[in-house]
């Protein structure tokens, strides 16, 4: 383990509400500045202080993180969407400038938060090859003296003088992978970019990555996959609303993210029932998932049977009930619909359902549940995101393979091979 | 080392913009070599922009309106101002808009952000090199030899890149927060040629107002570009100066403003 790479002291970024999803038109402004002094005045009169009542509403995306890496070290960084992992990484790249504290930066560094930044669909492959490395750093020396590996490890030789508009996006992203693979920089700030491409291209991408940490490299690797962070990265630290939460080895740090921070949302109870989803003659009180035999708190594995289940009040004995359920995965695909048919009287009171989705049948990752339904052919409100529950990677059925698991759901199939028959004497067929 | 913190230093800028120059140069190659993709013309709209809008002027404000042209055939007049024009709005156009069409390298990748404004107006000069090979047989036609001061017609292109970068500064870096700039682009692009002696010499100008008017820098470089080219008349120095002045009080004035907004594009964008 070497010198300090990176040393990080107090960093905090604010951002203003909305300033990042919609720029600001120049009346707006104008008619901010026209409008505030009257409501200066106003609040003045009334005796109030004018920044806490109307001033604009700011997020923290990072607060008083601290942070030290050597150089050598490969560094997970894990945490919910929103946590802060990108802000960090633009902060250490210097995209953007912390709002407060420092960050020092010994060494040259490239930063990949995205594959591709650069590529322009009209130029062809080899063009392209040129643009996107200076981009990333990497001098026209450089670029030269890489370029026939590069083109190698992309596997787009024949289309290397095609605009890569006419390239698939397959294709596309393993040339623009490519390029950043070759980036040689002491410090590596890389984003999730490296569930690219097909299984075999994949597994030559982590032997690449593999490579650059044995060259004694410092690698920063932002991930939703805690299975690549576990295997890549020797230490690892968790963010969550901007904060540094847990920091040490990575199995430490991934499974206590996987306890603490994503379950969150695998149980949520209403406790004034007035203001509980639902209408005058229909409460929805508490909903969870969680494994079979297990509480909400427990940990989900694909080879786990979940539980859903949610507990009601209702009004009236002759409503008919009609509960549907959804399941979508972490990209919004919709994985599953099931449902309680309204042919099914349900007594007034309070009841609990539930139904369970079998183990080995979800694919790992996020999952969410979506809760609809009908009260006496009335349509009660749709719930999105009600539950929100991680399914966890299990090791055991993977063999050699560490890549994203691709597919919607995940089912345990079973191969069977059974031999027809010996080769006759004296059958050549095979060679040849 | 490098640190990042709030706040920025001016110097580093700079050292930063020369360790890019790479970068500058491969995005300047990109403008040029993607902006006639998928057109027919090509680069021959280099030259229709300015010989048709020469042309127009030529018959509406030369022929029938009698707009002077200090004693050149009106064609020669307004061809030789159109090109050092064109240069002009053309970079002034792709310098205020680059930053926001460069959207995702911004937010994606570290660089100093004064390498997109200053590539989108370097990939102007290549319209500029076209449109002035052409202007050579267009005078010939007309029976004119460019003289020896024709080499200052370059330098006087060359200013008028730098008032396009000065502006283009500016614009591009409130174009990141106030997206009204892309509409009224034209807007102050029309004015200001209306405003530039391209279609009229600027002796129709009275003398007591020609102090005000060689502000606008585009006058002393269309004047003097002329005046370069045609050999005719004195040299309008004291134009070409007044309008090297506000040029380098545009250009500091927007190194400032951009240096200082600088730091939050990627937050704005």
């Amino acid at each position: 383990m070497g010198a300090v790479a990176i040393h990080c002291e107090g960093i905090s970024k604010r951002y203003r509400l909305g300033e990042r999803q919609r720029y600001r038109a120049l009346r707006d402004a104008v008619s901010e500045a026209v409008s505030a002094p009257f409501r200066r005045m106003r609040s003045a009169l009334r005796g109030q202080g004018t920044e806490h009542h109307r001033g604009p509403e700011y997020l923290w995306a990072l607060r008083d993180v601290s942070l030290e890496v050597r150089h050598g070290e490969v560094l997970g960084i894990i945490g919910r969407n929103g946590a802060g992992k990108s802000t960090l990484l633009k902060i250490l790249s210097w995209i953007t400038r912390p709002t407060a504290g420092r960050a020092e930066i010994y060494g040259r560094t490239g930063s990949l938060l995205e594959v591709g930044t650069g590529f322009h669909p009209e130029l062809t492959g080899r063009e392209n090859i040129y643009l996107n490395g200076a981009i990333l750093g990497m001098t026209r020396c450089e670029i030269e003296r890489k370029f026939d590996e590069i083109v190698e490890f992309s596997e787009c030789e024949r289309f290397l003088d095609t605009p890569v508009k006419h390239f698939s996006s397959g294709m596309q992203m393993r040339l623009a992978f490519a390029v950043a693979a070759h980036l040689e920089t002491e410090i590596l700030l890389v984003d999730e970019v490296l569930a690219v491409g097909d299984a075999p291209f994949q597994e030559k991408c982590l032997a690449k990555a593999r490579k650059a940490a044995h060259a004694g490299r410092t690698v920063l690797f932002v991930s939703h996959n805690l299975l690549a962070v576990n295997t890549h990265c020797s230490r690892a630290i968790c963010l969550h609303e901007g904060k540094v939460v847990s920091e040490g080895p990575s199995q430490q740090v991934t499974s206590r993210y996987v306890r603490n921070w994503i379950t969150r949302l695998t149980e949520i109870e209403y406790p004034d029932l007035s203001r509980a989803p639902g209408n005058e003659r229909f409460r929805l009180r508490r909903a969870c998932v969680r494994p079979l035999n297990g509480t909400p708190d427990d940990q989900i594995t694909v080879r786990t049977p979940i539980v859903v289940e949610f507990e009601y009040q209702k009004l009236a004995d002759e409503d008919s009930l009609e509960l549907v359920v959804d399941l979508l995965d972490q990209h919004g695909v919709h994985i599953l619909e099931t449902w309680w048919p309204a042919d099914r009287p349900v007594p007034s009171g309070v009841s609990r359902s539930w139904f369970v989705v079998p183990g080995d049948l979800l694919n790992a990752g996020p999952h969410r549940v979506r809760f609809f339904g009908a009260l006496a052919a009335c349509g009660l409100p749709t719930l999105e995101d009600l539950l929100v529950f991680d399914v966890q990677d299990s090791a055991d059925l993977r063999n050699l393979y560490h890549g994203d698991w691709p597919g919607a759901v995940r089912p345990n199939i079973e191969w069977k091979t059974e031999q027809l028959g010996p080769l006759s004497p004296g059958d050549d067929s095979l060679r040849s | 080392m490098r640190v990042n913190k709030p706040g920025s230093s001016w110097d580093l800028r700079w050292r930063q913009l020369w360790e890019y120059r790479e970068l500058v140069y491969f995005l300047t190659w990109r403008d040029i070599k993607v902006r006639y993709k998928q057109t027919i013309l090509g680069a021959a709209w280099a030259i229709v922009q300015p010989v048709f809008t020469a042309l127009i002027l030529s018959l509406f404000l030369g022929k029938l309106a009698k707009v002077p042209s200090d004693g050149m055939p009106y064609p020669v007049f307004a061809y030789t101002a159109m090109v050092p024009w064109q240069l002009f709005s053309q970079a002034l156009t792709e310098a205020s808009n680059s930053l926001v069409a460069n959207e995702r390298l911004i937010t994606k990748v570290y660089f100093p952000r004064m390498a997109i404004p200053l590539s989108a107006v370097l990939a102007a000069l290549v319209e500029f090199a076209i449109a002035f090979l052409v202007l050579v047989p267009f005078l010939a036609y007309y029976r004119i030899v460019p003289k020896a001061t024709a080499i200052t017609a370059l330098f006087i292109g060359l200013l008028a890149v730098v008032v396009a970068f000065g502006v283009g500064l500016w614009l591009s870096a409130l174009n990141v927060q106030y997206r009204d700039v892309r509409y009224t682009l034209s807007f102050i692009i029309q004015l200001w040629f209306l405003a530039s002696p391209v279609a009229y010499p600027a002796s129709v100008v009275p003398h007591r107002w020609r102090v005000w008017y060689g502000l606008n820098p585009m006058v002393g470089i269309i004047e003097g570009f002329r005046w370069a080219m045609l050999g005719i008349g004195h040299p309008p120095w004291r134009l070409v100066l007044a309008s090297v002045a506000s040029t380098a009080v545009i250009l500091i004035g927007g190194l400032f403003y951009f240096q200082r907004m600088e730091d939050s594009f990627a937050d704005l964008m």
